[in-house]
């Protein structure tokens, strides 16, 4: 006896499949929708064809001075001659292998956090990154000692400078706030009172305000003949600026940590700094990793307003050489010469924060 | 914390061993350290300022300013104060701050709901916004509008010119200004009459669609109201408004309103930046509420459009609140990058100029962050007032 | 955890105990930290700009490598501390920086209220209007309704108020914080003219991308003496400063120069040899070495050697001595008697 047999299914209709389904699906689902379809269409052909055809396809590449760029296409010549102080600044030619050193040492620091690699050995490479490479960085960088020649801070610029702010201010910026978070959670009512007022006075003011204080008021304040370097105080406006939101964001976190969590803790007989250390706040920065990204990268960004107070980051290396008269009109290439570079810092810190937070979800939140 | 209540009290812990006390004595030297970093600080700034001889006080508010500035929404010339300067640069800061807050709101919103649009183009659209914008400095793209777009357009002579009424030029854009001639205090009462009647309109209505179910059209005739009794009014008293419009003479053009560029590019800069903050934060908003919300509208019979509005953002509405604050008050905040390009913002006027031609810069820098301090307060006490209301009302 | 915050606390307190210290003198902390903190323009041609390798030039620069010669004897023992107009006096008062050089107008209200104390004059200018040839403007008195480029902070910004009052015109001031950005306004067009003191003005037109299309109004609507700066209440650096000046000044009218100083550590003449320091006690009197003027003059010379290597007719910017001519040439610098 036969079985019955029942026929094979039918492929889906073909407005249903493939790119046409595809098509109906997400572009066309009803009138209305086909309709905004074909008017964004219509924008962003507007926007991005001139874009294309003047930033790539008409623009120049290569080539020497001023000269060898076309009108009506972008002149990335500009750049490519530039690119040298736009890296570096005023950092003295001869020694520039000290600047390069230390970003060979950085990416030995941060490029293996992207590659597939054992746990231990990202541990040590992040004790490397915040305790070993800050101090080789500072001391090849300011020499002065070992027999280097010593270059005083104001003769570093570019990109160097928005590196070196944004590193120091984002490995000092989070313990600091991991401090006044739990100070702000204290059951010291003095305490607690010191790091609110300090938590709501940083976050209220303009980080210019304070960087305008910082670079010419701060003798006023000190006494006499006590004096800091102008980008030591540059960083320091910055780390507690941004440190005080890193507070915020900590907060965040310790607060959704069940009450029970903390409990027992305590019944386990851990002294405060154990139980923070070993229980509480493991699982509260787990819980705020966006946040804390969003906090670095809004560091990252913020290094660009020591350009206000005369220091030549990347934004401001740029900048200063966009009058020159020689180069006609070469604004635009410059300001997304700058807008590319930090695209790709910040975008590639937000990509490896939702990879982290991936890595480190154990799926028990709550 | 708490002392152990057992029956059989242990002996008394040694006084450094015990939690209060040492708890107690932490917090004094606490106390003191600050206290005494900040008396220090305090008698260092004293020393200094009369040691180099600095003039200290706040008389230098009442002596004649002596410099223009661009842009003023109140009465300003050089002869009056620098008190007065304080107030041109605060009422501008509030102006762009409450511009950017207005518009980010709107474009946030917009892009933010269009991130979660089931048009694919849409939804990649606003991916690519956010990613572009938040990942750029706020510095970099003041520079950008102002210098390279803004900068950009033809000059006063050659200004783009929209039929005769506005005009658009690198000095700003300038649009007919109305002038009210007497009579026109007819066409504010009926505004006021017209905004009062949907008021009370509104309320009826609502009363009645609880009692009855039976749903009135309350939208469209606000929107024949409100500017159809002004219009009557104008009509009524002999059209008294006549419009004052942009000239080109000399230099520049003269009459109308006229928008600097300076708070375009500033303007423009803070809403795209903030917006793409917005946007995330109102997505986020959006997809924190469940599943079963929406469904559960559809079943109803309610249209996509409704769930939304009904639905979906009153729920998400409480996600929101709390970070849309803090975008609030970073745009604030950021307002004062106007520095860079020059918008005569409180930064730039008052800590600025006006600082350096009085040089007490200690009494202005103090003057300048209490304002956004108490700006930071203010918003974050009408958004704490509002977050109460829109709070989940738990019983 | 809380012995780290003890020492820290400790380690502020210790800090801030130095206050207690009385304040010393300026001179005494310049030998001290072998460094002379000098302020100057973030970048004006002929009057301070640094190169792409960080080397500062310009007639403000060499006033400050004048005081570095002459206090520390290395005319290239000076920090540059580049700082808008808005920033200046703060930076000045706050004793971010030793000495302000950074062509400030010598002001009444600057030599009291603000704490200041001008040591003399090294460029005497004028207020001026760089305009667009192509507006078809020939005099200042024709700029009613115009939008004006300046830099905030100033006394230009004052003046321009001043001016169009007094003649009953209305004006627009875009106002920007550095001259370079307040050039850039005008090279794009956002104002019809660029204001500040003539001899910026013919600077700042180098730098335009079309230098020929602009020119400067005849009319000169102020007087700006530009000088050097210190704080007030320290009578012994400001006499230092004003008279490291003076001696270059001096030095000029004596014929002495860096070529010939050495030569004429030999001269006869009374004069000489009091500023050169082989007669009198001049140096030590000031709390300087008797030699110092040797010193600024071999590094970086006498007056007019400044004035010419910055802002003279063979620089980009080609101004003549005129007003800033020595008072025997039929100019108005006059420096007091090294006696």
């Amino acid at each position: 006896m036969a079985a019955h047999q029942p026929a094979p299914d039918q492929p889906a209709p073909v407005s249903e499949r493939g790119v046409i389904g595809w098509l109906r699906e997400n572009l066309f689902s009803s009138w209305f929708n086909g309709l905004i379809t074909l008017v964004t269409l219509y924008f962003i052909a507007s926007l991005l064809i001139p874009l294309i055809d003047w930033a790539l396809i008409k623009a120049v590449f290569s080539g020497e001075g001023p000269e060898s760029c076309t009108p009506g296409g972008a002149c990335w010549v500009f750049v490519q001659e530039r690119l040298g102080f736009f890296i570096y600044g005023t950092y003295p030619d001869p020694l520039l292998w000290r600047p390069n050193l230390v970003f060979l040492l950085f990416a030995i620091a941060v490029v293996p956090q992207f590659l597939p690699i054992s746990g231990g050995l990202r541990k040590w490479l992040a004790i490397y990154g915040v305790t070993l490479f800050p101090v080789a960085a500072y001391f090849l960088l300011a020499g002065g000692s070992f027999g280097l020649e010593s270059v005083p801070t104001t003769r570093w610029g570019g990109l160097l400078l928005t590196l070196v702010l944004a590193y120091v201010g984002i490995i000092a910026a989070l313990p600091i706030g991991v401090v006044l978070a739990l100070g702000r959670r204290s059951e010291m009512p003095i305490i607690r009172g010191i790091c609110v007022i300090f938590i709501e006075f940083w976050r209220a003011v303009p980080l210019i305000t304070i960087l305008f204080m910082a670079s010419v008021m701060l003798p006023l304040f000190l006494p006499p003949g006590v004096t800091f370097d102008k980008l030591m105080r540059a960083l320091v406006g910055i780390t507690l600026f941004q440190a005080a939101y890193m507070a915020e964001v900590v907060r965040g976190g310790l607060q959704a940590i069940p009450k029970g969590q903390y409990e027992a803790a305590e019944a386990l007989g851990l002294g405060y700094w154990r139980r923070m250390r070993l229980i509480i706040l493991p699982q509260a920065l787990k819980i705020v990793i966006p946040g804390i990204a969003n906090t670095v990268i809004s560091l990252f960004k913020d290094t660009t307003l020591v350009l206000i107070i005369g220091l030549f980051d990347l934004l401001g290396a740029v900048k200063s050489t966009l009058s020159d008269p020689a180069w006609d009109n070469v604004m635009a290439e410059g300001y997304l010469f700058v807008a590319f570079c930090f695209w790709v810092f910040c975008f590639g810190m937000s990509r490896y924060s939702h990879r982290l937070e991936k890595q480190l979800e154990t799926g028990h939140r709550n | 914390m708490n002392s152990n209540d057992l029956p059989t009290r242990p002996g008394r812990p040694k006084p450094w061993n015990d939690p209060r006390v040492r708890s107690v004595a932490f917090q004094i030297l606490a106390a003191l350290a600050v206290g005494w970093v900040g008396y220090s600080l305090f008698q260092n700034t004293i020393a200094n300022m009369e040691s180099r001889g600095i003039s200290t006080g706040f008389d230098f508010l009442d002596s004649t300013a002596g410099f223009g500035i661009i842009m003023s929404l109140i009465e300003y010339d050089e002869s009056m104060t620098y008190g007065r300067t304080f107030l041109v640069g605060l009422v501008n800061t509030l102006l762009v701050s409450g511009l950017g807050i207005l518009l980010a709101t709107v474009v946030g919103f917009i892009v933010g709901i269009a991130r979660l649009s089931t048009n694919w183009l849409v939804a990649r659209v606003a991916l690519a916004y956010i990613e572009i914008f938040r990942n750029i400095p706020l510095l970099l793209q003041i520079f950008f509008w102002y210098f390279a777009v803004l900068g950009a357009l033809p000059g006063p002579r050659q200004a783009v010119n929209v039929g005769d009424l506005a005009f658009m030029s690198n000095r700003g854009i300038m649009l007919p200004a109305p002038v009210f001639g007497p009579g026109s205090g007819w066409m504010g009462i009926a505004l006021i009459a017209a905004l009062v009647g949907v008021f009370f309109l509104a309320r009826w209505a609502r009363r009645r669609q609880a009692a009855t179910g039976q749903i009135f059209p309350v939208l469209p005739i606000a929107l024949v109201v409100i500017p159809g009794l002004p219009l009557i009014a104008y009509l009524a008293t002999g059209m008294p408004v006549t419009w004052d419009i942009p000239e080109m003479g000399g230099f520049n053009f003269r009459g109308g309103i006229q928008a600097i560029p300076e708070l375009g590019a500033l303007l423009l800069a803070l809403t795209l930046y903030t917006a793409s903050f917005i946007a995330e934060i109102v997505r986020s908003g959006i997809t924190s509420v469940s599943g079963g919300q929406t469904e559960a509208a559809a079943a109803l019979g309610l249209p996509a459009r409704r769930i939304l509005r009904l639905v979906v953002i009153p729920q998400a509405l409480r996600v929101i609140i709390p970070p849309l604050t803090s975008q609030y008050l970073n745009l604030t905040k950021n307002s004062s990058l106007a520095v860079a390009i020059g918008y005569p913002d409180l930064v730039n006027v008052f800590m600025g100029t006006t600082l350096n031609q009085t040089g007490r810069a200690v009494e202005i820098v103090a003057m300048t962050m209490a304002v956004y301090l108490f700006i930071s307060l203010a918003i974050s006490l009408l958004m704490n007032i509002y977050n109460r209301a829109v709070a989940l009302k738990e019983r | 955890m809380k012995k780290t915050l003890l020492t820290a606390s400790l380690a502020v307190t210790g800090l801030l105990a130095l206050g207690t210290q009385a304040q010393a003198a300026t001179l005494d902390d310049v030998i001290d930290a072998g460094e002379l903190r000098c302020g100057v323009s973030n970048g004006l041609p002929g009057f301070s700009q640094p190169d792409s390798d960080g080397n500062w030039t310009g007639i403000d620069v060499d006033t400050c490598r004048a005081v570095a010669a002459a206090v520390l004897g290395d005319s290239d023992a000076v920090q540059f501390i580049p700082l808008t107009a808005a920033e200046r006096f703060t930076a000045l008062q706050s004793g971010e920086i030793d000495v302000l050089s950074r062509n400030t107008t010598w002001t009444t209200t600057r030599d009291s209220s603000l704490g200041l104390n001008f040591t003399g004059t090294n460029y005497y200018d004028g207020q001026g209007f760089l305009v667009k040839t192509a507006l078809g403007v020939e005099s200042a008195y024709d700029l009613d309704g115009a939008a004006v480029c300046t830099q905030a902070g100033t006394t230009t910004e004052l003046n321009l108020a001043d001016f169009f009052r007094a003649n009953d015109m209305d004006y627009e001031a875009v106002v920007f914080d550095t001259s370079e950005a307040s050039a850039q306004g005008f090279d794009n067009n956002r104002c019809d003219i660029l204001t500040s003191d003539t001899s910026q003005l013919a600077a700042l037109r180098t730098q335009l991308s079309n230098p020929e299309g602009a020119e400067i109004l005849p009319e000169i609507i102020s007087k700006e003496p530009l000088g050097p700066v210190v704080r007030q209440g320290d009578d012994e650096w400001f006499n230092v400063v004003k008279w490291v000046l003076f001696g270059q000044i001096n030095a000029e009218e004596y014929g002495v120069t860096s070529a010939n100083v050495s030569d004429m550590l030999d001269s006869g003449d009374p004069n000489v040899q009091r500023i050169l320091g082989t007669d009198g006690n001049m140096g030590e009197i000031l709390g300087l070495d008797d030699d110092f003027m040797v010193a600024v003059l071999e590094q970086v010379g006498n007056y007019g050697e400044m004035f010419e290597r910055n802002v003279g007719p063979d620089t980009p910017l080609g101004l003549q001595r005129g007003t800033n001519a020595l008072w025997t040439d039929g100019g108005i610098l006059y420096a007091p008697p090294f006696r």
